[in-house]
């Protein structure tokens, strides 16, 4: 897919808890075609510590409306001067960058999105996407605590929603992997994107189970389009570039101990 | 409108901006963002004779102004790129430059000897000062006797342009520089990366796999200056300056230090289209100071008066 260098308007802010915010995005032109799974790397203006572009994961797009959602955690001086731009304020991002997840040839084939914390940003998109195509999915959803339990108005819309929290305080007690959903439904297909751990034990259960699964990696990048080579994941083919022939694997080309 | 064709030696460069290399790809990369034929030179990534797996992640560290790598020479060997990757550059329609690497001495030739079979290569960078691999790379360019040999025998095999690049990481880079000239290298580069580290103090680790790595970016051009203006000085080859560049006006404080043509590297990663952007402010400070040509600033840093 041809990669765009684009000044785009921010058209919203929402901050949604001290840790999180949405970024949605729009242009004058028609932004180009994205696909699930796929990130950006924005360029952050005014911040002398932040050198690099940060890569982050796209959280919905509606070629409609013409617009792009971010969904954001503040980890540090790059996102937290991303968490500050306003209305109207431009952001420079190249996209659209890496691979997509695959998608089963049966419609009826019984798909789970597995989301912990800020990976719930690319699984609500990837729903979105199999909705329109007339699939249906599930999704699990993880976090410590119900703070972190984001968007879920939106997941809502494209499938069951099932929960657990590390605390407790929403949904079933414990990891995404303890949930009694895995007891209960069978699936086809797995897709997931979160913490390293998480996405471990998720591809360990798909493995046992010989359930497809697809991860989605978030290895650091210092480019984000395949000429650093600084992204790399050992694989069975060798040391592979996250950003291009990723950000999603599918678990049997990865070398995990699963 | 000024001139702005520069020669390594026999060599003419449409214009002095090159893209560094391992910063670049092999050029196609950058080819959805802008027209790459209007690059001076690009250099391609690193290659050595037989295919390497690289360092082990995590490879990067972002710093103050720049960032360190441990890529560790990651490529599939000279061969693939003969077969796979040249039939898709070789019409290009600028110079492009294949970084030439090695364990020892022997694998150097062999690779140079291979790359000047192909007619679409004009010349080598010789890359003598990697940090990232354990054997050769930077063993080569720290030492006057081993720098000395490599490009002496490399030299008894290539016959094109053969450009040898310098490690910032030794004492005197001047004695460096001249027995490379005297081995008969075409022009010099200078400075590859400067070994550096980073802690992560939580984990109280190193953050990359190798612990040291090269640092590149704004953070290192204060001393790729320096280098550039010492060795400018010493050698009558033509210098080709790199380390830090981010837009027009670093470049150019490149040239009035000396150097011949410059490399970007690292801002490639910020942003795509920063070589034209180079390019086109040289062009635009070369008509504003009524300069005819690029020779008018090289090497045209004033200190008294
Ligand atoms: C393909 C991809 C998609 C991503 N998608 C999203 C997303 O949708 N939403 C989101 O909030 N974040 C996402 N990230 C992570 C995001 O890029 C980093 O959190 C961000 O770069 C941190 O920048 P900073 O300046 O705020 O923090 P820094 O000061 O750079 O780092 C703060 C802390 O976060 C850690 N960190 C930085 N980058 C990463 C990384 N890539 N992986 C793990 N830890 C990291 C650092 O080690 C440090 O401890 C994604 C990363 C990748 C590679
Ligand atoms: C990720 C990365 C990979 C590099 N790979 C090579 C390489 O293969 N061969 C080489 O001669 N230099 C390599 N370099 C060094 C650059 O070509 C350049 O000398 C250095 O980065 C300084 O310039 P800069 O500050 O503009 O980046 C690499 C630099 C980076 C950042
Ligand atoms: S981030 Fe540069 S190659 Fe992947």
């Amino acid at each position: 897919m041809k990669k765009f260098i684009l000044d785009l308007i921010v058209k919203e802010n929402e901050h949604i808890n001290e840790d999180y915010f949405v970024l949605k995005l729009t242009s004058n032109d028609k932004l180009p075609h994205i696909l699930p799974g796929q990130f950006v790397e924005i360029k952050v203006e005014n911040s002398p510590t932040t050198f690099l572009r940060r890569p982050i994961s796209v959280n919905f797009y509606d070629k409609e409306l013409n617009e792009l959602w971010l969904l954001i955690q503040i980890v540090g001086d790059g996102t937290r001067k991303l968490s500050e731009v306003q209305v109207g304020d431009t952001l420079n991002l190249i996209l659209p960058l890496g691979n997509t997840f695959s998608i089963p040839e049966d419609k009826n084939a019984r798909l789970l999105l597995i989301g912990g914390g800020v990976g719930f940003a690319p699984m609500l998109f990837l729903g979105a996407y199999l909705n329109d195509l007339g699939y249906r999915c599930d999704f699990l959803l993880g976090g410590r605590s119900e703070a972190n339990m984001v968007q879920l108005n939106e997941f809502k819309r494209y499938g069951e929603v099932y929960i657990t929290t590390e605390d407790g305080s929403m949904g079933e007690k414990g990891y995404v992997t303890q949930h009694s959903l895995l007891q209960k439904k069978q699936f086809d297909m797995i897709y997931t994107c979160g913490p390293t751990p998480m996405m471990q034990a998720v591809a360990s259960y798909a493995h046992k189970r010989n359930i497809a699964c697809e991860v989605s990696l978030e290895n650091m990048m210092a480019c984000g389009f395949g000429t650093c080579l600084c992204c790399v994941t050992d694989t069975v083919d060798g040391n592979l570039c996250v950003c291009t022939e990723g950000p999603v694997f599918n678990i049997t080309k990865l070398k995990w101990q699963i | 409108m000024a001139d702005l064709k520069v020669k390594l030696g026999k060599l003419q460069l449409k214009n002095p901006v090159m893209t560094a290399s391992g910063t670049f790809g092999y050029g196609t990369e950058y080819s959805d963002f802008f027209d790459i034929s209007r690059i001076g030179c690009i250099v391609v990534k690193g290659i050595t004779l037989r295919k390497r797996e690289g360092n082990a992640y995590p490879r990067m560290a972002e710093t103050p102004s720049g960032m360190l790598n441990a890529v560790g020479l990651q490529n599939r060997g000279i061969d693939h790129f003969i077969k796979h990757i040249y039939p898709e550059i070789k019409n290009v329609n600028t110079n492009i430059f294949v970084n030439v690497n090695g364990s020892t001495v022997e694998e150097y030739i062999e690779v140079a000897e291979k790359v000047n079979d192909l007619d679409r290569i004009p010349g080598i960078e010789l890359n003598i000062s990697c940090p990232n691999v354990k054997e050769g790379g930077m063993a080569f360019g720290v030492s006057c006797p081993a720098a000395a040999t490599v490009v002496r025998e490399v030299r008894k095999v290539y016959s094109k342009e053969l450009m040898v690049k310098l490690s910032p990481n030794v004492t005197f880079i001047t004695e460096i520089a001249r027995a490379v000239e005297d081995e008969g290298a075409d022009s010099i580069s200078l400075i590859n990366t400067l070994l550096g580290m980073a802690i992560d103090a939580e984990s109280r680790k190193p953050i990359l796999s190798t612990v040291t790595g090269g640092l590149s970016g704004p953070a290192i051009k204060p001393v790729a200056l320096r280098m550039v203006w010492q060795v400018a000085q010493e050698v009558k080859i033509p210098v080709v300056g790199m380390g830090g560049i981010m837009n027009a006006r670093d470049a150019i404080e490149f040239f009035l230090a000396g150097a011949s043509a410059v490399q970007i590297g690292t801002a490639n990663f910020i942003d795509p289209t920063v070589s034209m952007k180079v390019l086109e402010g040289i062009e635009d400070y070369l008509n504003r100071h009524k300069f005819n040509s690029i020779y008018d600033i090289i090497g045209a840093m004033t200190i008294e008066g």
